[in-house]
């Protein structure tokens, strides 16, 4: 039963000092998860490329599928679904709870004050910074891995147009005679897809 | 706490729990790439579709989610839905968001073996064509939220200055939180002083 404590511990652990979201959390999962030999590298890493195949916070399917697999590799006796569905549920509670707390009672606190002035201050010199964190997060998302994972050039630029054409659509709205549409996030993301898989899976 | 619920009641319009479930049930399965990758879909829900809440306080919440520790997106959810119906609403934004990725890898930890997906020719297409998409998903809120953040001359270099420093990534310098706490200082000393100098002021008279 150890293992299971352990986990939730390494999790909660996790979701306390896991700042910036993501991957900088990754390194952070990787020492607390492959170190004491829940799973190998390789699992690692494994784990890592799924979380990019599905949808879903990568911190929570990390959480999901270690603690799924955990309690197996490391006392055979606890493989089996009903011992893994345990361990993927205490570790994304204990990896969602601690931060689920503290936003919590930050913004009840917020709420709390939010008519006073030194609260609107604050929120008034946040917000160019929101903008500005926003932004970052499409610069670094402009790279390699997300428009020329192969290193071939028809592959890039086809990248540039796909994500050229789903910026319009999302953001300009399109006039269909008096009625006025902007396609949903949801849907382009779906159209994106579908592009890939006849440009890239045929 | 029943006086707590009421003024939040008051202050936003409310949906059903079930339909703030279900919205970010849908959030969470179409969220690839992370939290800032759900904004624009969040945006278009919850600001535009349901009216819960204005798109300035949206960037507030922002603000507070991104902040704090921990999986931005679930921050995210757990603020929104406690903007919008209280501590029972941000655990049930909260668990929509978690559940439809913890349904989906329980899924393929239980039948598939990594190797199945990793390796899927179909799928690796599919995500060839989702990951650019995410992207403009990103670079549209940076607009409307530019535009929702009312930029004046004075202000517009802060988000280029921001973005530019972090996404140079040099450590401790292009740290998120180093310029949220600017931001936090900066706002509340910019009203803090000409406060003082008021009531200086009104001493001497």
């Amino acid at each position: 039963m150890s293992i299971y404590w352990q986990i939730i511990w390494a999790y909660i652990k996790i979701g306390i000092f896991g700042f910036g979201g993501g991957y900088a959390m990754l390194s952070l999962v990787e020492k607390s998860v492959v170190g004491p030999g829940w799973i190998s590298e390789t699992m690692f890493t494994d784990i890592v490329a799924i979380s990019q195949m599905t949808p879903g916070p990568i911190g929570i399917n990390s959480a999901t599928y270690i603690g799924y697999v955990a309690p197996g590799s490391v006392n055979p006796a606890l493989n089996g679904i009903g011992w893994g569905l345990l361990g993927s549920c205490l570790a994304t509670l204990a990896v969602v709870i601690p931060s689920f707390i503290l936003v919590l009672y930050s913004s009840h606190f917020i709420r709390r004050h939010s008519e006073s002035g030194a609260i609107k201050a604050i929120f008034s010199g946040l917000r160019p910074v929101v903008v500005g964190l926003i932004a970052s997060a499409a610069i670094m998302l402009m790279n390699a891995a997300n428009f020329n994972p192969n290193g071939i050039d028809w592959q890039l630029w086809t990248n540039i147009a796909i994500c050229a054409i789903a910026f319009c659509l999302v953001y300009f709205p399109i006039k269909l005679g008096k009625k006025v549409l902007k396609l949903h996030p949801i849907l382009v993301i779906i159209m994106a897809g579908l592009a890939g898989f006849l440009i890239y899976g045929i | 706490m029943a006086q707590d619920n009421q003024t939040i009641c008051q202050d936003t319009p409310t949906g059903s729990y079930w339909s703030l479930f279900s919205t970010f049930f849908k959030i969470g399965l179409f969220t690839f790439g992370g939290g800032w990758a759900m904004i624009s879909i969040i945006e278009r829900e919850i600001v535009d579709k349901h009216h819960w809440i204005e798109r300035n306080n949206f960037l507030d919440l922002l603000a507070i989610a991104q902040s704090l520790p921990g999986i931005l997106a679930v921050n995210i959810a757990t603020a929104v839905g406690d903007k919008i119906k209280g501590g029972k609403g941000s655990i049930v934004a909260a668990a929509g968001t978690i559940l439809p990725s913890f349904l989906i890898i329980l899924l393929i930890a239980i039948f598939l073996t990594p190797d199945m997906i990793k390796n899927n020719k179909i799928i690796s297409s599919i995500f060839m064509g989702i990951r650019p998409a995410v992207v403009a998903l990103i670079i549209a809120p940076v607009i409307t939220s530019a535009k929702a953040a009312n930029l004046k001359w004075k202000t517009v270099w802060i988000p280029l200055v921001v973005a530019l420093m972090i996404s140079l990534d040099m450590g401790t310098v292009s740290s998120p939180i180093l310029y949220i706490v600017l931001g936090a200082l900066g706002g509340f000393f910019l009203w803090w002083f000409p406060q003082r100098q008021k009531l200086k002021n009104n001493r001497k008279h």
